[in-house]
């Protein structure tokens, strides 16, 4: 059995001109101890998707579907239960480190607080440990920075300590959104190294949220490749990276800027992402797709194949260029 | 933190010396004078007044006697009107009152207005939330001489239950803190409730529900603090207000506080009352400022001194 398994998974959020669709119909699964990437451009609905299965939406969203973890639905979950799973065994670190520490609040807090809570350890124990997993995201001299507030912290500092709060309690699941876009480039390669490690020493499961293909090929086993909230295609990172079929995977891929293209153009795919306010009606990448036909004004379905993989597309690239 | 407060209280004397020197200026140049009577008296026994009372010297003069007063032997002279009276002896009578009722509203009204503010904030669009937002506007437009009237109406004159003047007990506080408080604390309400709902969405709030902690305690722990910032910058300004929104109250409830003494001064000319009373509110105004600034300084820790 999968730890995670998302099924049919729709978030809508109220707004004053009508419901936005942020995710629709969203289905996956993660094993224990696996690494997915979760990409997709801004508006994708890959932190919505993140969000949901936290149960931590904005007051005016809503998820339907179903969220599986380790068995048990989580979706509609009352909050005693649902406070039990946060931080103990699913965990979260947020995309921006600036601003989700509590400014008016030592570290040694923020993170004591965590193992109080969930283990029930008394402080001084707390403080020890809390001290061990700052250590062990390598803040250095973590035993007298725990006193500091967030502000006292570089960027990338903090993005640590956010890290450390987040395995304390050594989760099956950890969802790291987004968790170098607010850093600079050296950062962001020491902070992926660092999750990379950490995910293979604790063995958990984790799912990457990010835009950055590159940082999915070196940290993730299996990528799932999302659009206007849906996903359009998924599986093994390689083959999809080497290979990819759907035209919007492709258009990724493209997008990245290389080091051996110097003084080329960007790559863009052309055209916006869907307003999710007023869908388009089928497959949403379809207004910006250059192999779009009439077909894709239906919904693909998700559809196996070359085994693990799958992809919902009426006109993959592979039958185009065969 | 303690050369912060220090500074502070050394530029507050240089403000306490403005604040007398102007309104001592401003008080002379008022037409009329303590000893101006409906029967005018003979020019001989004003000279004699003026003399006794030190007003023949030139204004100047009598700026620095009076200064020279407070510093030398803290004495804020006699009343010119009560003969055998000084100023000192009645802000010791009317102070404590005046203290008495004044620290009253402003634990209500902070107690009160925070508390409902969370309540409507937590509960936001909910029947609750507009009943507070409803009951804010209402009592913050209901100014306080409009307020006593009513309050006395209902609960001494139709329904008996509490005494409508007087000092003599506990039981004889409730209207006036009311009265004095309620306005304030609707605005401390309103504050709290619209701070509230900004913090609620930033994203170390995510971050506390995302620890697992129940709601109360994100909202108590970790929302509480930075949504009470703009509050605290409110409380030096509604400190004074109420202080010298006490006038009304001593006024209408008979308290015997302060505000009864300042208003009298200021009909009968009493200028050595109303420096008195002036000076008295000027130094809570600073000490109350100073106040708020050390609070803010022990909520957020980027703020040091």
């Amino acid at each position: 059995m999968a730890l995670l398994e998302i099924d049919d998974l729709s978030v809508t959020f109220d707004s004053e001109d009508g419901p936005v669709h942020a995710v629709n119909g969203l289905s996956l699964s993660v094993d224990r101890g696996e690494t997915l990437g979760l990409v997709g451009e801004s508006g994708s609905g890959k932190s919505q998707t993140a969000f949901a299965l936290m149960g931590l939406l904005a007051r005016n969203g809503r998820a339907k579907g179903s969220v599986r973890f380790d068995g048990h639905e989580v979706l509609g979950l009352p909050p005693r239960e649902m406070n039990r799973l946060r931080a103990d065994r699913m965990a979260i670190v947020f995309q921006d480190p600036m601003t989700s520490l509590n400014p008016y609040m030592r570290i040694s807090h923020q993170m004591v607080e965590v193992l109080r809570l969930h283990r029930g350890m008394g402080r001084r124990e707390a403080e020890r440990e809390a001290v061990r997993m700052l250590d062990a995201v390598r803040i250095p001299g973590a035993k007298e920075r725990i006193r500091l507030y967030p502000h006292e912290f570089s960027g990338g500092m903090r993005q640590r300590v956010m890290i450390a709060m987040a395995l304390l309690c050594q989760p099956d699941l950890l969802i790291a959104d987004e968790p170098t876009t607010a850093l600079d480039v050296t950062v962001q390669a020491q902070i992926m190294d660092l999750l990379s490690e950490l995910q293979r020493e604790l063995g958990m499961a984790t799912i990457l949220i990010t835009h950055d293909l590159g940082v999915v090929a070196g940290f993730c086993e299996r990528v799932t490749v999302l659009y206007g909230g849906r996903v359009m295609e998924e599986g093994p990172v390689d083959p999809i990276f080497a290979r990819p079929t759907h035209p919007y995977t492709r258009g990724l891929l493209a997008a990245v800027p290389r080091v051996d293209d110097a003084g080329g153009r960007m790559r863009a795919i052309p055209g916006n992402p869907p307003d999710m306010a007023d869908p388009p009606e089928g497959c949403p990448f379809g207004p910006r797709c250059a192999l779009a036909g009439p077909d894709c004004r239906t919904m693909p379905p998700l559809a196996p194949f070359e085994g693990a993989r799958a992809r919902a597309c009426h006109r993959p690239i592979e039958e185009v260029r065969a | 933190m303690l050369t912060y407060i220090l500074k502070r209280l050394a530029v507050a004397i240089p403000t306490l010396l403005l604040l007398i020197v102007v309104s001592f200026v401003l008080m002379h140049s008022a037409p009329g004078g303590p000893f101006t009577a409906e029967r005018e008296l003979p020019p001989e026994v004003l000279a004699n007044l003026n003399a006794k009372y030190g007003l023949d010297a030139p204004l100047w003069r009598q700026v620095l006697n009076y200064v020279w007063g407070i510093v030398a032997h803290f004495d804020f002279g006699p009343s010119f009107v009560y003969k055998d009276r000084s100023v000192n002896e009645i802000i010791a009578q009317g102070f404590p009152i005046t203290l008495t009722y004044g620290c009253l509203s402003f634990l209500v009204a902070v107690t009160v207005g925070v508390s409902l503010g969370i309540a409507a904030a937590i509960r936001q669009n909910s029947w609750l939330d507009y009943a507070a937002v409803g009951v804010s506007i209402g009592a913050q437009v209901l100014p306080n001489f409009v307020m006593a009237p009513i309050l006395v109406l209902v609960f001494t004159l139709w329904l008996g239950w509490l005494p409508g003047g007087g000092w003599q007990g506990p039981e004889y506080w409730i209207l006036p803190v009311v009265a004095l408080s309620t306005s304030f604390m609707a605005s401390i309400a309103r504050i709290t409730r619209s701070s509230m709902l900004e913090v609620l969405t930033q994203n170390h709030v995510r971050t506390a529900r995302a620890k697992g902690l129940p709601e109360r305690r994100v909202i108590l722990g970790h929302a509480l603090k930075p949504a009470l910032l703009p509050v605290i910058s409110y409380l030096g300004p509604a400190f004074v207000g109420m202080i010298t929104g006490s006038v009304v109250v001593d006024i209408y409830f008979s308290t015997g506080g302060i505000g009864k003494a300042f208003v009298d001064s200021a009909l009968n000319r009493d200028y050595a009352v109303m420096m008195g009373v002036t000076i008295l509110m000027g130094a809570l105004t600073i000490l109350f400022n100073l106040v708020v600034d050390i609070l803010y300084g022990w909520i957020d820790p980027k703020i040091r001194y």
